[in-house]
């Protein structure tokens, strides 16, 4: 509506077709975060086990929050929190972040283009881009809403810090996500945001190569590895 | 008890930097043609590579329990273009019954 010229205007020289989003970046931010509602309940009820998680491993209440703030990734998260509860060193905890968030690598280069502004303005959006936020942006042959990013991030960055308070509040009572079958949700979702990426042949084959990576390095190499292995089927991209 | 503290101070600034090197570097930059042709495949490759190891993955080791019954179920409903909350609602609930049933 009054803001029709705000977005699309981001690529001021579009190279091929590139399919731009057609709304302004409130109606884009707006569409993301209604587009991961679903995706933030199930991630707040693993921060809120996280907070539990962490208040058991003897972290306190304040140093949960600030990594939820800061690392803003669950894996991790957990894998740091286990480290640290059983005894396991600074360095430790750092090579299981780093191994498990290393896909947001190869993530961020691919919303890059989609990331305009300032050097602040690009680390902060950056921030709250995590897989589901992601996941909701893609619009769509490799390209990424600004708004859709952001929108779905905001919601699922709040899911995740306020999720983790309530559970270092001692939220008991909620049980363990796994009991409902939150574990599913994420994966469930993947699948209908998948369906509509699926759209060549050479997409089909480097998804089903990507999973064959990933599982079959998963009895061999540290949690995270078989993922950023899996991007390498992407490569398949080179030839034209 | 600082050795916590630097471990959380330093899980957190490798992440942030992690996820934004991409956006800081390259930002607001159209990709050459032949990084944009692998970056396209992204999505579906790792979006397909998070479901597989989320869905089988268990620590270092590959199980099929209660929640392959819901990413049936899920993948089912998506199959069919039932509404995304439905199918999500029924996924999650047929992996609780699955882990209920089970125990």
């Amino acid at each position: 509506m009054d803001s029709q010229e705000a977005l699309p205007a981001e690529g001021s020289a579009p190279p091929q077709e590139t399919p731009a989003p057609v709304r302004g970046f409130r109606e884009e931010a707006l569409y993301g975060l209604r587009a991961a509602v679903p995706l933030a309940v199930a991630v707040f009820g693993f921060a809120v086990s996280f907070g539990i998680v962490a208040r058991a491993a003897g972290m306190g209440v304040l140093a949960p929050v600030v990594m939820s703030l800061t690392t803003f990734a669950g894996s991790a998260q957990f894998a740091a929190a286990s480290v640290l509860g059983t005894g396991g060193g600074v360095a430790a905890a750092i090579v299981a972040a780093v191994l498990l968030n290393s896909r947001y690598l190869p993530i961020g280069i691919s919303v890059a283009p989609a990331m305009t502004g300032g050097v602040v303005k690009r680390f902060l959006s950056a921030q709250l881009v995590v897989d589901e936020s992601w996941a909701v942006g893609h619009i769509g042959n490799g390209r990424y809403s600004r708004g859709r990013l952001l929108g779905a991030g905001v919601l699922v960055y709040a899911a995740w810090v306020g999720g983790t308070a309530v559970g270092l509040l001692g939220a008991h009572y909620l049980g363990d996500p796994e009991r409902f079958g939150l574990d599913v949700v994420s994966p469930v979702l993947f699948i209908a945001l998948l369906k509509g990426q699926i759209t060549s042949r050479k997409a089909l084959a480097a998804s089903i190569l990507g999973v064959a990576i990933a599982l079959a390095l998963v009895p061999f190499a540290s949690p995270g590895v078989p993922l950023i292995a899996a991007t390498a089927a992407c490569l398949l991209g080179l030839r034209k | 008890m600082t050795g916590l503290w630097l471990a959380v101070l330093l899980v957190g600034a490798v992440s942030m930097a992690l996820k934004a090197t991409g956006p800081v570097l390259l930002g607001g930059e159209e990709l050459p043609a032949a990084m944009q042709r692998v970056v396209t495949l992204m999505a579906p490759t790792l979006l397909a590579a998070l479901i597989a190891t989320q869905m089988f993955g268990q620590g270092r080791s590959l199980v099929i329990d209660a929640r392959a019954v819901g990413l049936v179920v899920g993948a089912f409903g998506v199959w069919r273009k039932w509404p995304t909350l439905l199918v999500v609602v029924l996924g999650a609930a047929a992996t609780a019954l699955t882990r209920l049933v089970t125990g």
